[in-house]
């Protein structure tokens, strides 16, 4: 069914700049940090899907690349202007670092990065898919899709409890909102396809969102395709630069042209058509790929 | 120092300021500043055009072009590491011709200083990727990235040794225009990188580009397996500096005229003079600015400063300055400190 998805923002982020924002909170929810930061131009022209990069531990670290965060939300808050909230899974040194900072700490900022979520030109049905920290953007989203008058039947899952992300503000935002797990401690005892499938089963989706961990991309993309629904996948590749110049955070995906390219998850991503990532093949150079050097014996 | 944000391309003459001389020759190459962005860190400098006017540097040094399209490696293709990162992206690329019609067209028509990087699996393609780039016209330079540690040619560079280098400048300059200056970017995973310096200028070359990574290698310990897809990598980012001011300083020792083009690590304006003071004639840009999109812009006017404030009125005064005699006749004011208001720290009187 044609949908009518609106034709997005320049590929180029040719809207981003760099700010020195200030740390506003820092809220604890589970496994997770919320951050609250002033990012003023930023947050005014932020769209669902789109992220920020933060330069990590001060102008002499030797943590030199920047970290990506999901922009979750975003508000125009009288004299602070522009602010924004991100959600921080402390994994490593930067993550960590970040989770420490405290009121009134300076944070270097990029953004909006990266291409937003395509919104649907009308009032369609629209089913969310987050895992962990991945529901973060799908917040904003949902905003966006309800305010077209869209239906927006929302699934969040985790492997835990503890892990699982943004239960209070999707379900203010959603239609419906389910809660998965696969050790069973809340919600549907499963994962978020599982979920995902009785939706498509029992009632007519036009398009699929989703967020999280590539492997639940990779079978949310499958399923949706699978009964012919368009869906949108945000993907989490590896940056180094973030802003599309240094071409490390690429995946194979196959172009309206049927050739598949290596495409800059930064720029050219991180939201892409949920068809036309060749998920099993991502972290390889497939066969047929565009460039591919051919192997002489 | 580095606080700086949302440069834009003004220059800093500041009002009242002496008027300084920030112009550049290396060797033919006239440029107005000596900042340059780094091949393979700057793509095709339309990217970095949103966070500065990338008409007000030196110029952009765009990413590495071969023959044909090139998907480059598998990822992983980078990793953190101390002050620096490994990269292994295999030279990444969508062919010189899809380069001329789109990159180097927007470039010219931005108006943008370019010095074209070019790569090659053999010499003869090389050659090939200069003849067609000297059909298309429209840049000022070329760099030979003779030394990018990532090119599978059986293990070997290019770079490695004095003969394949100077073949593959000699087949360059045979293929381009002889007014376009040709710059052999050299690796210092070489054990005397003045002997290959010496041999590619005979060859040729105007000048040399000073240094590409270092290789190098992380292995990830929660897979206990490489952490890159390439298993080596090649290592920038501040880290490498000493190794650049070393491999400059011991070139523009045993050739005083040769012109270099000098980088790694460069994060500050402070880093761009060390540079300078051991003999490039002009500093490029890399990994840092993925710390900072405008780093180039930050470090051209941080450099400036850097300079002012030593008593230099012309960038070329500097220029291999810490190589002078003793007795230099130069006027220059080495007691900085004293002279440099912003260094004044009363913070601790608390009354
Ligand atoms: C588009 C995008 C959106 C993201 N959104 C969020 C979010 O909303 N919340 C959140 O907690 N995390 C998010 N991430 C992941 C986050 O960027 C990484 O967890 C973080 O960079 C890890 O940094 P570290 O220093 O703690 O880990 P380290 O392992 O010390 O990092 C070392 C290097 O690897 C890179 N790296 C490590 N893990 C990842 C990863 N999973 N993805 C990308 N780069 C990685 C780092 O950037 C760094 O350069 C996002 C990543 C991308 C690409
Ligand atoms: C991601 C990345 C890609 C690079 N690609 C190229 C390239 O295509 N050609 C080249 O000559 N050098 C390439 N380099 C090397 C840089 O131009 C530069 O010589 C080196 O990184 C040292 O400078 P830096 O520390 O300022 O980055 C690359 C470096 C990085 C980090
Ligand atoms: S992270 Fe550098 S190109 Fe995408």
């Amino acid at each position: 069914m044609y949908i009518g998805m609106a034709c997005s923002v320049a590929s180029m982020n040719s809207g981003a700049i760099q700010v020195m924002g200030e740390v506003l909170d820092v809220q604890r929810t589970g496994k997770y940090f919320v951050m609250s930061v002033t990012a003023p131009g930023i947050a005014e022209r932020t769209q669902p899907g789109q992220f920020v990069t933060v330069g990590m531990g001060g102008e002499e670290s030797s943590m030199i690349l920047r970290r990506s965060f999901a922009i979750q939300r975003v508000q125009s808050r009288g004299i602070y202007g522009g602010t924004l909230e991100f959600v921080v899974s402390p994994v490593g040194k930067g993550t960590r670092w970040l989770t420490k900072l405290r009121r009134h700490d300076p944070l270097n900022l990029v953004g909006p990065l990266g291409k937003p979520f395509t919104l649907p030109t009308k009032a369609v049905t629209c089913v969310l898919v987050g895992g962990g920290y991945g529901s973060a953007p799908l917040i904003m989203l949902a905003e966006s899709l309800r305010d077209r008058g869209c239906r927006v039947d929302t699934i969040i899952g985790a492997s835990t409890e503890k892990k699982l992300y943004g239960e209070l503000e999707l379900k203010r935002v959603s239609t419906s909102l389910t809660l998965t797990t696969e050790d069973g401690t809340a919600g549907v005892h499963g994962r978020v396809t599982d979920a995902l499938e009785n939706i498509l089963e029992s009632s007519q989706v036009d398009v699929v969102y989703s967020c999280g961990p590539m492997p639940m991309l990779a079978s949310v993309a499958e399923v949706s395709t699978a009964r012919k629904v368009f869906s949108q996948c945000s993907v989490e590749e590896s940056m180094a630069c973030g802003i599309g110049v240094c071409m490390t955070c690429v995946l194979p995906v196959v172009g309206d042209d049927g050739i598949t390219r290596m495409l800059r998850s930064c720029v050219e991503g991180p939201v892409f058509r949920g068809d036309r990532v060749r998920w099993s093949d991502v972290g390889t150079i497939p066969d047929g790929t565009l460039g591919k050097e051919v192997v002489r014996p | 120092m580095t606080g700086s944000v949302i440069v834009t391309g003004m220059s800093q003459a500041a009002s009242g300021e002496p008027t300084f001389d920030f112009s550049t020759n290396v060797g033919s190459l006239e440029l107005n500043t000596p900042i340059l962005t780094a091949s393979g860190c700057a793509a095709a400098g339309r990217e970095l055009d949103n966070y500065f006017d990338i008409t007000a540097i030196g110029g952009i040094v765009t990413k590495s072009i071969m023959l044909a399209p090139r998907s480059g490696r598998a990822t992983p293709r980078m990793a953190e590491t101390p002050s620096g990162m490994l990269n292994s992206i295999g030279l990444q690329g969508p062919g010189v011709e899809s380069f001329i019609e789109n990159d180097l067209a927007w470039l010219q028509q931005r108006g943008a200083r370019t010095i074209v990087s070019i790569a090659g699996g053999s010499a003869e393609e090389f050659g090939k990727v200069a003849a067609k780039l000297r059909i298309a016209g429209g840049f000022d330079a070329i760099e030979v990235n003779i030394s990018c540690p990532n090119v599978e040619d059986r293990g070997q560079v290019f770079a490695c040794r004095a003969d394949t280098a100077a073949n593959v400048i000699q087949t360059v300059r045979r293929n381009s225009d002889s007014r376009i200056p040709i710059f052999a970017k050299l690796s210092p995973d070489v054990t005397d990188i003045v002997e290959i310096a010496a041999s590619v200028a005979q060859a040729g070359a105007t000048g040399v580009s000073v240094i590409n990574t270092l290789l190098g290698m992380v292995i990830n310990t929660s897979s206990m397996r490489p952490a890159l897809a390439g298993v080596t990598g090649g290592l920038s980012g501040p880290a490498i500096r000493p190794v650049a001011v070393r491999c400059i300083w011991q070139i523009r020792n045993a050739l005083p005229d040769l012109p270099i083009i000098g980088m790694g690590g460069v994060r500050s304006g402070h880093d761009a003079l060390e540079m300078v003071l051991a003999g490039a004639n002009a500093v490029s840009v890399g990994t840092s600015i993925f710390n900072d999109p405008s780093a180039p812009m930050r470090i051209q006017n941080e450099l400036e400063h850097e300079l002012r404030i030593r008593g230099f009125t012309k960038f070329s005064q500097a220029v291999s300055h810490a190589h002078r005699e003793i007795d230099s006749t130069l006027q220059i004011n080495t007691a900085i400190d004293d002279l440099d208001p912003t260094d004044e720290n009363w913070d601790f009187i608390s009354e």
